[in-house]
């Protein structure tokens, strides 16, 4: 299909949704911004479109926990028509704040089953940073699987991160031995080489360096950095000194991939 | 209703970043007994649900499954061999607590409807053998305010009440008609209005002339609205100057100075200037910007994050509240603190550690910006003793508002709408206290003034507004601030007239009277204007994302103020007593230049450790650690972000942002102060500022032809005559700059009485203090340059001269001097060589470009240098420097202004001297392969010779905490 639609999920402190709606826009994609409690009213207009994206911001505060209030919300409200939405092979996004919303209501890793939502079977979770405080900085990414459609399974990424709590941990060396062989790491913090290192390359503290997770379908993601704050040469911190400035801006990387695979598959 | 308690802590083998922090702190204060720290939360929840529905509370929604456990009900203290202590920090009842709001709406989500009261705390486990002074130190000095917080003790102790006495009205009349002028004075003290004699005398007459007692809410809203803080009776008075023997007077200060310098310019790009809550310029045929700066001061040194976090959340309401409403795009934050390692005996009673009020005020910028979602992209510290009692919190923010939206107009039959936030007992007297000097008896007395934020609450009520605005559904905007509704609504009706129901009102809760509903300084709420016949439709908006929204009152067309409490009319005012019948003053100030000298500093043969140290100084130090702590990248827009550089490390002249996604125009934003100029001269001072703000903008590609600034002073006692006088020569620079560059001022706004009295009757004023906030144009974002040297084989020109100028100067300052040849400004060569520079820049000629000015050029290589990790071999032989410059001293780190370091490719340096055709312009040295700075004198001998590694090490240690 040609017109790929993709919805932005607004709640209180949601402060992303703009610029996903520019990155998405950008990458071929109509895309709508809308307010959690019309999806809430209407759960149906789901099923008109394709991509939905948790975007980043500090939703509810990020009272309590990071994500923890909206992923309660979710949960209470969109679990059925969320399994429907992954079931019926569509792609969902979470971005920092949406990632945190993600692998709190269980849609990444999908440990308990793809597209299935629980509040009780979490078994990775995103905490503090080990630094103790919110970052802003750049990161490298390594791609960690081959399966997850966001993605190419060779290009390593530069983006910028943007958070206080995003230590990815398990509950078990088995929980993240499972997590590792069913290639449901998305990416990993590197440095520009592409080798593991402590901070500030992984910036959190993450476990495995993990920065990004997929599930079982390979069609949900979560990611800790901001690919939509790196759609254009000009916001990659780098672009005074480079002379050659076509093709940096590796965060449409993601959004691009994400249309073509609905244009290709719908 | 049950009461529920549940505790929350981290699982064994998970990080409890919050307790390493604590014990981190607890280091800080030489307090050795204390092993460990184990930090909690407690949420204490009155509802009527059962056990099994309460674990499900604590399962899923309260704790972390895979890092955090959770007991119910009070846990013991923790087995063990160590000695544990015990300590809870409650909000005092009343205080705001966001995250009960959200755990209430959480509850609801999960189906509990019967919720009575959600309160969250903090609890501490100290091991160690602690005794109870430690106990008592480490509670007061970090973990608890006592402006907003409870400590408890032990596991015994009850938590204060959530719950408030109701209020039973009592209407209040206030004799004054009969008063004495002691009496009217005591009156002015007891109810902290912070009116002098004069003033008092002024209400007086007027009851007179009515012939009835006011009413208390009167006397507040007078109080509040001629507050210094609203309405700068010092700035607008007239004054009789005595310039060393020289007379000067002033019928209005700041009229004939700073006003006059923009209305003289006359420039056809600013939009609306000194009249709305922030100034408006041009952006382009859409859109344009406006800019605000306010200071936080007085909150900031109680409650350092609560102070911080609400100035920033002030001044984004400035912004919202301009025009029919702008959109936020940029902050702003410039602090002054004193040193961070002073010692702990150093610092006075009733006043904060540094260290305490330096991370507070980080961490409460940081909160609340994030959570707005509005990138943090400038900012500046400044280091000075001066500033212990009187720490200086800056905040700014540019929007961005459509052309057509420029402009308010609130009409008779317009109803009056209170949007966003409730009305609590947070912030009373904000606007007197601020007005006045602090003492150490402040921290109890005026806790009340402290307020606390919840910036989703703003975040929500800026989401519904715009769409409001788009919809055309309100006539005028403006934002609650100091002075809460009594400033916001009066102000807007000031010119109709406007009656409103206080009971109207909605409270956080119960127990508020009238006076205190209209002038408390809740945070988070905006007044609109709105026709009845748009009513329901805005409603509809607001009810849709869950921002509440009342109507409170009507504008009238009657210019009266009328209060109404349950229906009974509990006060009513003049608009125009209100508005104009404040006093006018008549100031009498007095400068006299002082007799300084200049040190004799031996000859050196190496200058090196003189570079270390003055990058290692609190003020040219790395501020990595603030920055990285604020998201200055949301939003998308982000150009010169305030780190770039080879490693995201080098430090930028200013900032720009590209905030329309399909334009690539863009708004430069930078700032000037630099308070140690002002202890030789003010007039100096001021211009050196707004020279490095305009400077800093021209580096990064801004054209310094469209280039607007803001002046915050703040000062000290302003009764006193010299302190005044410097005010004066501040603000006569302020006029010559405007004029000499064509860079109008657009918005400003003072603190003065920035005086401490120390218990033992010790006087402490701050240094004079103007910042200058500069904001500018880009054409084309792509042609922006950043400072970070590029590429070997480059060359290196100084553009300006260098003149005999160390006075103030960091190389003075690490030398233990102050010296007296303050750095000038030719005012008419600095604005040739800004326009020269713009048209370097604009053509592709530069590859870098870097503001040469704290540490002088030394230090501007070296951050050149280490920032594009390339080493620079540099000659003083080729340095444009006045006669008067001739030791090598001077030429290392003399901080003459109007100079500019730039590296240009060979082949374009024919096209680049053609440009600076009579500007002092020479070639200074070479980019080189390499890891070294060197700069050689005159006579040919390496005089700094230094690995960039070594220089980058002295820079970023100080403050990399």
């Amino acid at each position: 299909m040609d017109n790929v639609k993709a919805i932005v999920l607004r709640a209180a402190g949601i402060n992303c949704d703009l610029e996903t709606e520019h990155a998405l826009e950008l990458a071929g994609a109509t895309a709508d911004r809308m307010h959690i409690n019309r999806v809430i009213d209407n759960p149906a207009m789901l099923d008109g479109y394709q991509i939905l994206v948790f975007p980043g911001g500090f939703s509810y505060g990020d009272d309590v926990a990071a994500g923890k209030i909206l992923a309660n919300q979710v949960v209470h409200h969109l679990s059925e028509i969320l399994h429907k939405f992954i079931e019926d092979g569509k792609l969902v996004l979470g971005i920092c704040n949406g990632f945190q919303v993600m692998i709190k209501t269980g849609i990444v890793p999908g440990l308990g089953g793809a597209g299935k939502l629980s509040l009780t079977d979490q078994k990775v979770t995103l905490t503090d940073n080990d630094c103790g405080q919110f970052q802003d900085r750049w990161v490298y990414l390594q791609p960690g699987t081959d399966r997850c459609v966001f993605l190419d399974a060779d290009k390593r990424l530069y983006l910028p991160m943007a958070h206080g709590e995003g230590k990815i941990v398990a509950d078990s060396e088995d929980t993240l031995a499972q997590i590792k062989n069913h290639g449901f790491v998305a990416f990993r913090y590197v440095d520009a080489d592409g080798n593991y290192g402590e901070f500030p390359i992984n910036p959190n503290g993450s476990q495995d360096h993990i920065a990004a997770l997929t599930d079982s379908t390979g069609r949900a993601m979560g990611m800790m950095p901001h690919p939509e704050r790196c759609v254009r040469w000009t916001q990659h911190p780098h672009w005074t000194r480079l002379k050659d400035r076509e093709g940096i801006a590796d965060g449409m990387t993601i959004f691009t991939n994400a249309v073509n695979y609905v244009k290709e598959n719908f | 209703m049950k009461q529920w308690r549940f505790e929350i802590s981290s699982k064994q083998g998970f990080l409890d970043v919050h307790g390493k922090d604590t014990l981190e702190d607890i280091r800080q204060l030489n307090i050795e007994s204390v092993e460990d720290v184990i930090s909690e939360r407690v949420f204490l929840i009155e509802a009527d649900f059962e056990q099994e529905f309460a674990e499900r509370v604590a399962v899923e929604l309260l704790s972390d499954p895979v890092c955090q456990d959770y007991y119910l009900g009070k846990s013991d203290v923790p087995a063990g061999p160590m000695p544990a202590t015990l300590i809870e920090v409650h909000l005092k009842s009343g205080v705001t607590d966001p995250v009960a709001e959200s755990v209430k709406s959480a509850l609801a989500d999960m189906g509990a409807t019967a919720v009575d009261s959600v309160r969250t705390a903090r609890k501490y486990v100290l091991l160690g053998n602690v005794s109870d002074d430690e106990r008592d130190m480490i509670a007061r000095r970090i973990l608890a305010n006592d402006c907003i917080e409870d400590v408890i003790f032990g596991t015994d102790a009850e938590p204060p009440s959530p719950h408030t006495e109701p209020y039973q009205m009592t209407l209040t009349e206030i004799p004054i008609r009969s008063l004495s002028d002691d009496q009217l004075m005591g009156l002015s003290k007891d109810m902290d209005m912070f009116l002098n004699l004069k003033e008092m005398q002024t209400i007086q007459a007027e009851y007179q002339k009515l012939d009835r007692e006011p009413t208390d809410v009167e006397l507040e809203t007078l109080a509040q609205t001629w507050s210094e803080h609203c309405v700068h009776k010092t700035l607008k008075s007239s004054v009789d100057m005595d310039h060393d023997g020289e007379k000067v007077y002033f019928d209005n200060l700041i009229k004939e100075t700073i006003f006059k310098a923009t209305k003289d310019l006359n420039k056809d790009w600013c939009i609306s200037v000194f009249e709305d809550n922030a100034g408006v310029i041009e952006f382009d045929d859409e859109h344009a910007v406006c800019f605000k700066v306010e200071t936080h001061n007085h909150p900031s040194a109680l409650d350092p994050y609560g102070g911080a976090a609400t100035g920033i959340g002030g001044v984004i309401r400035d912004p919202m509240g301009t025009g029919m409403g702008a959109k936020p795009v940029a902050n702003t934050d410039i602090f002054c603190f004193a040193r961070p390692d002073m010692k702990l005996e150093e610092v006075p009673k009733g006043v904060l550690h540094p260290r305490r009020v330096m991370k507070g005020v980080v961490a409460g910028v940081r909160d609340y910006g994030n959570r707005m979602g509005i990138p943090t992209v400038n900012g500046a510290l400044y280091f000075d003793d001066r500033y212990l009692a009187n720490p200086l919190v800056f905040c700014g923010n540019v929007g961005l508002i459509p052309r057509e939206k420029c402009f308010k107009n609130a009409q008779a039959g317009n109803l009056v709408v209170v949007v966003g936030g409730r009305t609590g007992r947070d912030g009373i007297h904000g606007a007197t206290f601020s007005s006045g000097e602090m003492t150490h008896e402040h921290e109890d007395i005026f806790s009340h003034a402290v307020q606390i934020g919840n910036p989703i609450v703003e975040k929500t009520t800026l989401d519904t507004l715009l769409q409001a605005r788009d919809a055309e559904l309100y006539e005028a905007i403006t934002d609650c601030g100091a002075g809460g509704l009594s400033s916001a609504v009066g102000e807007m009706g000031e010119k109709l007239g406007v009656e409103v129901d206080l009971e109207k009102v909605p409270l956080k809760y119960a127990g508020l009277s009238y006076t205190e509903i209209w002038i408390s300084e809740a945070q988070e709420r905006m007044v609109i204007a709105v026709k009845p016949e748009n009513l329901d439709a805005i409603m509809e908006i607001f009810n849709a994302e869950d921002v509440e929204a009342t109507v409170i009152g009507t504008f009238t067309g009657d210019k009266k103020l009328t209060l109404r409490y349950k229906g009974t009319q509990v006060g009513q005012l003049d608009m125009d007593f209100l508005h104009e019948g404040i006093c006018k003053y008549d100031r009498e100030a007095k400068w006299e230049t002082k007799k300084l000298s200049e040190p004799v500093l031996a000859d050196k043969d190496s200058y090196n450790d003189d570079l270390l140290k003055i990058l290692g100084s609190y003020n040219v130090a790395s501020k990595e650690w603030v920055i990285r702590q604020y998201d200055h990248e949301v939003q998308g827009a982000s150009v010169i972000k305030p780190l770039m550089g080879k490693d995201n490390d080098g430090p930028m002249d200013a900032s720009v942002i590209r905030p329309k996604y399909d334009h690539d125009k863009g708004v430069a934003m930078s700032c000037g102060m630099n308070p140690c100029y002002g202890d030789i001269d003010p007039y100096w001072m001021a211009l050196a500022g707004i020279d490095e703000a305009i400077r800093n903008l021209v580096c990064v590609g801004a054209d310094p032809e469209k280039v607007a600034v803001l002046d915050n002073y703040c000062w000290g006692d302003c009764t006193n005559a010299e302190t005044l006088g410097a005010l004066v020569r501040a603000s006569q620079a302020c006029y010559d700059g405007a004029m000499g560059f064509g860079t109008p001022f657009i918005s400003g706004k003072d603190s003065l009485n920035n005086e401490f009295v120390c218990d033992d009757g010790t006087r402490i004023a701050i240094p004079y203090t103007l910042l200058i906030s500069a904001i500018g144009l880009v054409e084309d974002v792509n042609k922006c340059v950043t400072m970070d040297a590029k590429q070997a084989g480059n060359l290196i020109f100084a553009v300006g001269q260098t003149k005999n100028e160390l006075g103030g100067s960091h190389y003075y300052k690490v030398n233990g001097e102050l010296g007296a040849n303050v750095p000038q400004t030719d005012i008419k060569l600095a604005a040739e060589t800004a326009k020269r520079m713009h048209q370097a820049i604009n053509a592709g000629l530069v590859r870098s470009c870097h503001d040469c000015s704290e540490g002088g050029l030394a230090t501007a290589l070296a951050e050149m240098a280490f920032a594009g990790g390339c080493g620079i071999e540099a000659d003083l032989r080729g340095l444009p420097a006045a006669d008067d410059c001739v030791k090598t001293e001077a030429m290392l780190f003399s901080e003459s202004n109007s100079r500019y370091l730039v590296e240009i490719e060979p082949q374009n340096y024919d096209a680049f001297a053609k440009l600076m055709l009579n500007v002092p312009f020479g070639q200074v040295g070479e980019v080189v392969e390499g890891t070294k700075l060197t700069i050689s004198d005159v006579n040919q001998n390496v005089v700094i010779d230094a690995e960039l590694s070594e220089l980058k090490k002295a820079w970023q240690e100080p403050l990399d905490w």
